[in-house]
């Protein structure tokens, strides 16, 4: 059995999600709304206009000090030295072996100060991880687990824009994709970072727990001329899946590499060292084992997160996360299959509930949204 | 809300009994609970169901269910739009059947839920 509700965390929004018909599940020791009109209802909206999802379950933790990019290099895959402040990328927080502690975004605030956006499940292990690094290594670098200090709302779709632009002094239109800034957003103190996980424009803002309602009913009524959607877990994870963005503790863990994740392009190749460098490079240069790919199937059936990828009889690989797509209305997922399996076009066949179904690879990602019309 | 001509499982099954043959399919309490429905696997005709048995399953991106037979008999036919349209499930859960059944034991029926009996439990 689960925990008990009375055990799980809340968010800041907790008690506006039930007064919104939010329905609530246990995630990663959350109380969370899955949904509330509907995932496909929900997942279209942020294809076609816009949704608000709270993701105040997510963590931040801070490293400020003069040592502290030395830090964030040593730990983290990407190059953290090409960031400006003002700017974000996203990364892995490595073991020594080349695999995932996290999945992370790297948020540089000032100069020496840097913010980790983790995983709600990882905050602990992550924050644990960072400090006895930190202590180990020795230098001037302060880590401060500072979830609690931030609420977080995720404002996705082609409409995030404009929606948001209506209650910000903030010039929305400069900020690039992964940068961020600082102003207000319907008067309250906040970080507006242009990044997300649904693989449409938009936006997530970093407000205080204290004033997250009246920032997100403010957002709320500000999206009722384009038809807002508050969103659920549901249609994030359909989302991200479409736009083929991994999810920790599915698709990779503390068992893959960076590499066998498919994740080559969050490597700071050119960086002196990191942990878990020697094997990435060592796999980079002898080639993978297994690898992750992304798969859709000729059928409805979906292939769910464990079922086995089969091979003539016996099970070569795993699959690591599907779903049905609302847009897309496919059956799609990434599975680890060997190396030899990997090509766009390769076969492959998946075992749901003891019957065989057939997909094949396909390219990355299976949704990927229209540049947008030149600007007027 | 249920209507009235129907019985009902614990399961959230609905069974319509007209001139000797029952169609099945899954009430709107169901359908809300599954959310958006995906995919219908049905079993074949001439398949002979005991009560309680699985006949096959509903999968909606959230979840995947067992569909339950609300009575002992056999397949004798299997609703051919689901493969292509398994949102009508969403849509008109009471309208929508999925497999009709030639009942072997007509008593079995009788004993299932009413409209009021399980209005109450899906609550």
């Amino acid at each position: 059995m689960s925990s008990s509700p009375a055990a799980l965390k809340k968010t800041p929004l907790n008690a506006r999600h039930r007064a919104s018909g939010g329905r609530m599940v246990e995630f990663a020791g959350w109380d969370m709304p899955v949904e509330y009109t509907g995932i496909s209802d929900e997942h279209l909206a942020v294809r076609t206009r816009a949704g608000m999802f709270d993701v105040s379950h997510m963590g931040e933790i801070e490293i400020a000090g003069s040592d502290a990019l030395a830090l964030v290099q040593l730990l983290t895959s990407n190059d953290a030295s090409k960031l400006a402040v003002g700017q974000a990328q996203y990364s892995a927080l490595m073991t020594p072996a080349g695999t995932f502690v996290d999945d992370v975004l790297v948020y540089r605030l000032a100069d020496e100060h840097y913010l980790l956006v983790v995983n709600a499940g990882n905050i602990v292990k992550d924050y644990d991880w960072i400090a006895a690094n930190g202590r180990q290594r020795g230098g001037d670098a302060a880590v401060v687990n500072a979830s609690s200090r931030y609420a977080l709302i995720a404002l996705q779709g082609p409409e995030a824009q404009s929606v948001l632009q209506s209650l910000t002094a903030i010039d929305l239109a400069t900020i690039r994709y992964y940068w961020f800034a600082h102003g207000e957003v319907a008067a309250v103190r906040s970080t507006v970072s242009r990044t997300g996980y649904t693989g449409e424009d938009g936006f997530e803002i970093f407000v205080p727990p204290g004033q997250a309602e009246r920032v997100w009913l403010a957002l709320a009524e500000a999206g009722r001329p384009v038809d807002l959607r508050l969103c659920g877990l549901g249609a994030r994870d359909t989302l991200r899946l479409e736009a083929a963005m991994r999810l920790y503790g599915n698709d990779m863990d503390e068992q893959t590499t960076v590499l066998e994740a498919g994740l080559g392009w969050i490597v700071g190749w050119q960086k002196e060292d990191f942990l878990g460098a020697g094997t990435l490079r060592a796999q980079k240069a002898n080639g993978l084992e297994r690898k992750l790919v992304a798969f859709e199937m000729q059928n409805r059936a979906i292939a769910r997160h464990g079922y086995p990828v089969m091979s003539g009889g016996t099970q070569v690989g795993v699959v690591t996360s599907g779903t049905h797509t609302p847009f897309l209305k496919k059956a799609i997922g990434f599975a680890m299959v060997p190396a030899a399996m990997t090509d766009v076009g390769t076969p492959i066949e998946i075992e749901i509930r003891g019957r065989r179904e057939q997909g094949q690879v396909v390219p990355e990602p299976f949704y990927k949204r229209a540049k947008k019309a030149a600007v007027r | 809300m249920y209507p009235t001509d129907l019985k009902y499982t614990k399961d959230h099954e609905w069974i319509r009994l007209q001139d000797g043959e029952a169609a099945v399919g899954i009430t709107d309490f169901a359908q809300r609970q599954l959310g958006d429905v995906v995919f219908v696997e049905l079993p074949e005709v001439g398949r002979t169901l005991k009560q309680g048995e699985a006949f096959g399953t509903i999968e909606s991106v959230k979840a995947v269910s067992d569909l339950f037979s609300p009575v002992s008999g056999e397949v004798t036919a299997v609703n051919p739009d689901l493969a292509n349209h398994p949102e009508a499930v969403n849509a008109k859960p009471h309208e929508t059947w999925m497999i009709r059944l030639r009942p072997s034991a007509a008593a079995e029926a009788d004993a299932l839920l009413d409209a009021s009996a399980y209005a109450n439990l899906a609550k």
